[in-house]
């Protein structure tokens, strides 16, 4: 690994070696990270190329889930830098502050160590929109007509819906009466909207699929949403290890205007183009920064996937097995404490999975460790059951006869409690494993890869085909994961159980 | 050889044993019969150790039973029961020989011990490898006998042995197992709540109702004095059928 990382770094201090020309000291690891829609990922991809052409390392977290994981990432210095909106900043994230200008929400960042660049040059605000011919009908000009129109069914993306910048002030300044109203996917929100199930919801002002979907915004006649200036924010650590990157980062602020950006965004979510192609143009034509783009191809991806999802499952699994097991022997040993560790694991199992991973955030940051770890607790519940059920299901007349034959209790367990179980454990595991590859798949959303990362991608981009790459694998994961335990059953599985159930059935 | 002194159990509001003394004397069959829920199962349960006493003292071969020499002592017993209680994963090899092996004997004493069990209880060897499952009831009922000798114990103890099995198969085994305790000489108690099998098997039936030892004695004993009316009405009440059979055929 060590090697390896070396031999990157010269290779990148070879090809860059005029840029870094020998003053810019140590080359770091620059981690960058974005949210979940396109324009996050494509400034993510523009800031990535500009601090690999200083002759860093980089490393892109993409689409990671949602504003308060890529804030606290930062704050733990879990990523270096990642674009962010003024608006979602005062509104949102330190609305508490009260924050009213520019200059104080420098401070504000500043006493947390962090930095934003100028505005790249464009105002990504909200808006709210409906189809033109729908608008037209109704003669929709602005949010306040709306309130004519009180059975319109309305539905806005997961942040708006819940962020105080959101829904809740909307309706609160604009006093609609509008019941119908759903949180879901922002994405999803443009099918519905096409599909004619939902007839309101929240834009962009960059979406490349306001002119797609021939959407009307409707004019915010009460200034209701305040100015979302796109800036890079970052570390104030970035400026002393590398000061290059961040006057690089200092330059792109003003060269994006809102058509700019818009066309950025239309041609990877309309055009199909990758992310890192049209952030590279860009860097190009009006920095004339030039990017040597290393293209993934579509089986390097798949395999970096694969192998990111089989660690997540096989490390949260195998732990899960070694820790259950004895779990569901101390449940069944003694029934007070049972209770109490299946009420807990209950309880574990309740909580939403993507809730899970997001707790564990604040303990182990973002990527692979909180993942397992959320996995990990996901998958204990199975087991221990199968395991407490499976031991409690033994005639007692056996268990006596093994007590009485003068086996010491770890030999009862060894020799004739395990082996009567092994069916309803080796079912648990099956269960959990099936769970945990399902599972999985939301891990992306924290930054942990795996097959979640194309069906995030896909969701994103409307793209069914993106979404199958890694729908398609997963399942069949957890297919052979499970054929796996078949096979070791057939292994484990004592014959004169086998004999049983033949006799039984 | 067994002596029970004062031992009781209650569980919650039943009293399962009143205190009772009981002696076993060595090389004898001592049969513990009654009624269903007389506490003859109990007291058989409170010598194995697989349920603990209230009260008392038990104490085989001279040494009291306590928590820390349960183990040891249970290997100087056989315990056969109902159901067999065979380890349905295991061979009748394994099942027979599991506790031989715990204990490290070489492969060929336990195989010699085997050959010598198949013998005395009359399986055919060829059933070793087989699997509980692929066993019929009485040749269930031999292997658990075969296991509980294994260790050669000086105390055998049998929880309805022959219970679950068919009339004709059940006076086989009988005859078969009577002439086995008669061979080995060992100090046997069972229970049954045939009066007819208790009869069969016992130098002392040991009659019991609600917890309690209501007689102890042999059978001419408590057919001939009974100590109290209950001892004749559970004598009368099993000798009914065997008498309706005897005038149906005359």
């Amino acid at each position: 690994m060590k090697v390896q990382k070396a031999l990157f770094a010269v290779v990148l201090l070879v090809s860059f070696g005029p840029i870094v020309a020998g003053e810019a000291g140590e080359p770091v690891t620059i981690r960058v990270g974005s949210k979940t829609f396109t324009e996050s990922v494509i400034l993510g991809e523009m800031i990535k190329h500009l601090a690999a052409s200083t002759g860093h390392r980089t490393y892109h977290r993409r689409e990671l889930g949602g504003t308060r994981v890529l804030w606290n990432a930062l704050l733990a210095g879990e990523i270096d830098v990642y674009p962010e909106y003024t608006g979602t900043l005062m509104q949102e994230i330190l609305v508490h502050e009260g924050l009213r200008t520019e200059a104080a929400l420098r401070r504000a960042l500043a006493e947390r160590g962090l930095r934003m660049t100028q505005s790249l040059g464009f105002n990504n605000t909200y808006a709210i929109g409906v189809k033109e011919e729908l608008g037209e009908r109704l003669g929709l000009r602005t949010v306040s007509d709306l309130k004519e129109h009180p059975d319109l069914v309305l539905g806005f993306g997961n942040e708006f819906m819940d962020r105080a910048d959101g829904w809740p002030g909307l309706r609160r300044r604009y006093q609609l009466p509008h019941q119908n109203v759903r949180g879901l996917d922002h994405d999803l929100a443009y099918r519905g909207i096409e599909s004619g199930t939902l007839h309101v919801t929240d834009l962009y002002a960059t979406d490349a699929e306001i002119a797609y979907y021939k959407l009307r915004a409707l004019e915010d006649d009460l200034n209701y949403f305040p100015v979302y200036n796109a800036v890079i924010l970052y570390r104030a650590e970035l400026e002393e290890h590398a000061p290059e990157t961040v006057a690089l980062l200092r330059r792109l602020a003003g060269r994006i205007d809102a058509p700019a950006m818009s066309a950025l965004n239309a041609r990877v979510k309309l055009g199909g183009e990758a992310e890192a192609t049209v952030a590279a143009d860009f860097l190009e034509k009006n920095l004339g920064i030039e990017t040597e783009l290393r293209m993934h191809t579509a089986w390097e991806r798949f395999w970096r996937h694969t192998r990111d999802h089989l660690l997540l499952v096989v490390v949260s699994l195998s732990a899960a097995i070694i820790v259950s097991i004895p779990l569901g022997i101390a449940a069944a040993r003694r029934p007070r404490f049972g209770h109490l560790i299946l009420g807990v694991t209950g309880i574990i199992q309740t909580i939403p999975s993507l809730a899970l991973f997001v707790f564990m955030i604040p303990l182990l940051g973002i990527g692979g460790p909180p993942a397992v770890v959320a996995l990990f607790l996901y998958s204990l519940l199975p087991i221990v059951r199968n395991t407490h059920a499976g031991l409690n299901d033994i005639p007692a007349a056996i268990c006596e006869s093994a007590e009485v034959l003068g086996l010491p209790r770890g030999a009862q367990l060894r020799l004739i409690e395990l082996p009567l179980s092994t069916r309803a454990i080796l079912a648990g595991i099956k269960t959990s494993a099936v769970i945990n590859v399902g599972t999985a798949t939301l891990a992306a959303l924290i930054g942990a890869g795996g097959y979640g990362q194309p069906i995030l991608t896909g969701i994103r981009l409307d793209d069914i085909g993106l979404i199958l790459q890694g729908a398609v694998p997963a399942a069949v994961l957890a297919l052979l994961v499970q054929g796996l335990f078949e096979l070791v059953e057939r292994g484990l599985l004592p014959k004169g159980l086998r004999l049983g159930t033949k006799s039984n059935s | 050889m067994l002596e029970l002194k004062g031992v009781s159990k209650r569980y919650k509001h039943v009293q399962a044993l009143a205190p009772t003394d009981l002696s076993v004397a060595a090389a004898e069959t001592t049969v513990l019969i009654g009624p269903s829920g007389c506490g003859k199962s109990t007291l058989l349960r409170l010598i194995t150790g697989l349920i603990r006493s209230d009260t008392g003292n038990i104490v085989v071969e001279g040494i009291r039973l306590a928590p820390d020499n349960l183990t040891a002592l249970r290997r100087r017993m056989g315990y056969v029961i109902q159901e067999g209680g065979l380890f349905p994963h295991l061979s009748v090899r394994r099942n027979v020989a599991l506790m031989a092996h715990y204990l490290g004997w070489s492969t060929t004493r336990i195989e010699a011990r085997l050959l010598e069990l198949t013998e005395l209880v009359r399986l055919p060897p060829t059933l070793l490898d087989r699997y509980p499952a692929e066993l019929s009831g009485g040749q269930r009922q031999r292997v658990s006998l075969m296991r509980a000798l294994m260790l050669d114990p000086h105390l055998l103890l049998l929880d309805e042995p022959l219970g679950a099995l068919d009339p004709m198969i059940r006076y086989e085994l009988q005859q078969e197992l009577k002439a086995i305790f008669d061979k080995l000489g060992k100090t046997v108690v069972m229970v049954t709540h045939d009066i007819a099998e208790a009869a069969f098997f016992g130098h002392t039936l040991v009659l019991m109702r609600e917890g309690r030892i209501v007689q102890q004695g042999s059978v001419r004993q408590l057919a001939q004095s009974p100590a109290e009316p209950f001892v004749e009405r559970f004598i009368t009440a099993q000798r009914g059928p065997m008498q309706q059979l005897n005038e149906a055929l005359s």
